[in-house]
């Protein structure tokens, strides 16, 4: 066999269909795969809250109870174990193989190297296994939701799987495969994590020091941290859990002396990193985007990178907060809440930052900066309610109340989401090759932002009122703000079929793309190539200069 | 390609051998964090018997040397898991001084057929008062084995050390509950012949 170096010459040489995108090494491709990936499972996770929405459009048990056309369609199993399953199966894609492929897989292997001047990642062919790994976790997490869980079809215990419900709740083997399936998952995420760890250590173009890499990078490199050091404890944790029910351990079962709440501790150990995992990559799109509209440097570069080196870190000593209710003692409360509030501080700073940059700049409203200036606002409204969760008193009663639901969607669902679609209009001639409608980018964005509000603003007074999270049913009283979150729901999905449009649109009529359609404010490495970049780039590694960034 | 013949393929660059030591780096990581999932388990045990955390009680070797004046009220709570066996307290409650030793006593009887080995997991509510609760003797301290139609009872020796008095998390508290779950002991094989109590087996086990 010999080495097939010579292929690589020639910059913008393809390679076949098949070769290209099933054993594909080129990271723009695999970017490509994952944004494919993300939009395709976040077509199904919205659908499944779309199941949710419907099901509590209205008191009573409708489209989970037997006979319903949606349980005649075979869709969803006719229970209130149904409906459980369907709000895990929901969680699960989300994070799992929504966001976490779109912001590190998509965007981060894009233009992760091109922003360092690299020619590739590291690791190219452990970048492929990454991107395959996970669309066999995503395999195994269907099929276990048409198996037989125990209680019914499919698992239904949240995406926290506590056992005993993830033990001796759920016998069938439903569980199980869902276990496979964020083994698979974790394996991708970790094999990623090392690949742009090594990526961002090792391939930097002369002149890009660690203190003027753009802050998308710091980013990832942030979140590559975070995934390298908290997956792990999952995994163990899930296989504790996998051996529990299988081989006879008592790992959380206290029959052989084990302690279930340890479970709570190993997962909100992995659990409160992952939620930064899901946003720290926002926060570097969104520094990038609210740079370039504006028109100026990001204020305060180097706090906003240590900011989130902070975040970061803090994030790995506050787990439990997630868990106040399960009998700790007030010392150990008070800790948790002193360290939850000191995340607000570093939090502070990049939001503030944010609108430093703005202040004074000649601001420019398109697409890309809608989504963030809507992002910051709807990450800012999700942090404050953070921060009053944050507090072991008020939680002992908004513990697992729609109040919860409402806060971790304006972070993530908002916050997460409306990042990734900043990025993606930010970037979208860079790597399509053409350009997008700037109006119906712009309805797109109006319509999601007023849709997701009407979803999950009432949420906040359902919770003040008590209503607990998971259950299929709701007394009368709750009646009016679920109705108005689920017609949010209805908005939400106009704004979703407008943003399908803007890619038909954009694929039907093929404007050529500029290399940089943002000017002067666009200072970052992708826009000294062309768009879409050639196959392979930086062969000649660029050299950036002191006052890059 | 042959094992003997030299590779044709080139040597590793430098930087392809720099991003191996990097990503060996993050394998050791990986590995580190893989471990110290494991490694905590032992460690959670360790800390909740050293601390009494989340209710753990412990097993003491004397009695504490000061008696208080003031008294406690001890309730007793009794579960089983999964067994043909009525387990009771003997008593409801108990008021013992704080410091003071107090004798309770547990009854078993094995309705089963066969001779039944158990063992007992315990816990104290509020969850404060474990690291002030203790035992001198008792019979969770072992597995029981309980012929068929056999009832035995059990004494439990205890004390409240003093500290709970000054404590400011449990000076105010003037109830403590302890609580025993019985469960088989090959509780697999128990558990494939018994009807499986998914969600209410945990909530009867009062977890």
């Amino acid at each position: 066999m010999a080495y097939a170096a010579a292929a690589h010459d020639d910059t913008d040489h393809k390679p076949g269909f098949f070769t290209r995108w099933f054993l594909s090494t080129n990271h723009k491709d695999i970017g490509t795969l994952y944004i494919i990936f993300a939009i395709l499972a976040g077509i199904v996770g919205g659908a499944l809250s779309g199941l949710i929405r419907w099901e509590l459009a209205a008191p009573g048990v409708q489209i989970f109870a037997e006979g319903s056309s949606v349980s005649l369609m075979g869709l969803v199993e006719q229970s209130s174990h149904g409906y459980n399953a369907v709000v895990t199966a929901h969680a699960l894609i989300m994070i799992f193989f929504m966001v976490m492929p779109a912001m590190i897989g998509g965007f981060g292997n894009w233009f992760v190297p091109i922003m360092i001047g690299a020619p590739d990642m590291a690791f190219p062919r452990m970048n492929n296994i990454s991107f395959w790994l996970l669309v066999a976790a995503a395999v195994l997490l269907v099929m276990s939701m048409f198996t037989d869980g125990g209680p019914g079809i499919g698992f239904g215990g949240g995406w926290t799987i506590y056992p005993p419900l993830s033990t001796s709740g759920h016998t069938g083997p439903a569980m199980d495969l869902a276990i496979f399936a964020l083994h698979l998952a974790g394996a991708s995420s970790i094999l990623g994590a090392i690949n742009f760890i090594t990526t961002i250590f090792n391939m930097r173009a002369p002149g890009m020091t660690i203190h003027r890499m753009p802050l998308f990078v710091w980013s990832v490199l942030i979140t590559a941290f975070l995934l390298l050091l908290a997956l792990p404890v999952l995994a163990g944790a899930i296989t504790m859990l996998l051996t529990d029910r299988n081989f006879g351990t008592h790992f959380f079962d206290p029959a052989g002396g084990g302690d279930p709440v340890m479970f709570q501790h190993l997962f909100w150990f992995f659990g409160h990193p992952e939620v930064y995992i899901l946003i720290l990559p926002g926060f570097g799109m969104i520094s990038q985007i609210v740079s370039t509209f504006s028109r100026k440097p990001v204020f305060g570069y180097l706090a906003m990178a240590y900011a989130m080196v902070a975040i970061g870190f803090v994030g790995f000593l506050v787990w439990a907060h997630h868990m106040y209710t399960v009998g700790m003692g007030i010392n150990l409360r008070a800790y948790f809440v002193a360290a939850t509030m000191v995340i607000a501080v570093p939090t502070g700073v990049k939001i503030f930052s944010w609108i430093a940059t703005m202040w004074g700049g000649s601001i420019d409203f398109k697409t890309p900066m809608l989504w963030s200036i809507g992002f910051i606002f709807l990450f800012t409204v999700g942090g404050v309610t953070g921060v009053v969760l944050a507090n072991a008193g008020i939680d002992y009663s908004l513990h697992d109340t729609y109040y919860v639901v409402a806060h971790f969607h304006y972070v993530l669902s908002l916050g997460a989401v409306f990042a990734i679609f900043a990025g993606f209009y930010y970037w979208f001639e860079k790597m399509w090759g053409v350009k997008y409608n700037e109006f119906l980018g712009a309805a797109h964005f109006w319509i999601m932002f007023v849709g997701v509000n009407i979803v999950f603003f009432p949420q906040h007074f359902l919770g003040l009122q008590g209503m607990p999270r998971r259950y299929v049913d709701y007394p009368e009283g709750f009646a009016y703000w679920n109705y108005v979150s689920s017609v949010g729901y209805v908005i939400t999905v106009v704004g979703v079929v407008v943003f399908l449009a803007v890619l038909v649109e954009a694929a039907i009529r093929r404007r050529k793309a500029e290399a940089n359609p943002w000017g002067e404010g666009a200072t970052t490495l992708e826009w000294t190539l062309p768009s879409p970049p050639p196959f392979h780039q930086f062969n000649e590694p660029p050299v950036i200069g002191p006052d890059h960034h | 390609m042959s094992h003997n013949a030299p590779s044709d393929r080139p040597p590793l660059s430098a930087l392809a051998r720099r991003n191996a030591r990097v990503g060996l780096i993050c394998a050791l990581g990986l590995t580190g964090m893989l471990g110290a999932a494991y490694a905590a388990v032992p460690l959670y045990k360790a800390f909740c018997q050293l601390t009494g955390f989340d209710g753990t009680i412990r097993k003491a070797e004397a009695a504490p040397s000061q008696v208080l004046q003031r008294n406690l009220t001890i309730r007793f709570d009794a579960n089983v898991r999964d067994m043909p066996w009525t387990f009771r307290p003997s008593q409801v409650s108990q008021e013992v001084r704080i410091g003071a030793t107090g004798l309770a006593f547990y009854k078993v009887t094995n309705y089963g057929k066969t001779a039944i080995t158990g063992r007992a997991s315990y816990n104290v509510v509020p969850e404060q008062a474990g690291a002030y609760f203790q035992k001198l003797e008792c019979f969770c301290f072992n597995d029981q084995t309980i012929q068929p139609g056999q009832t035995v009872e059990f004494p439990v020796v205890y004390f409240v050390d003093p500290e709970y008095a000054t404590d400011f998390e449990t000076k105010g508290k003037g109830e403590v509950t302890l609580s025993y779950t019985f469960f088989p002991v090959e509780s697999r094989q128990a558990k494939a012949i018994a009807t499986p109590s998914p969600i209410g087996g945990a909530a009867k086990a009062g977890l």
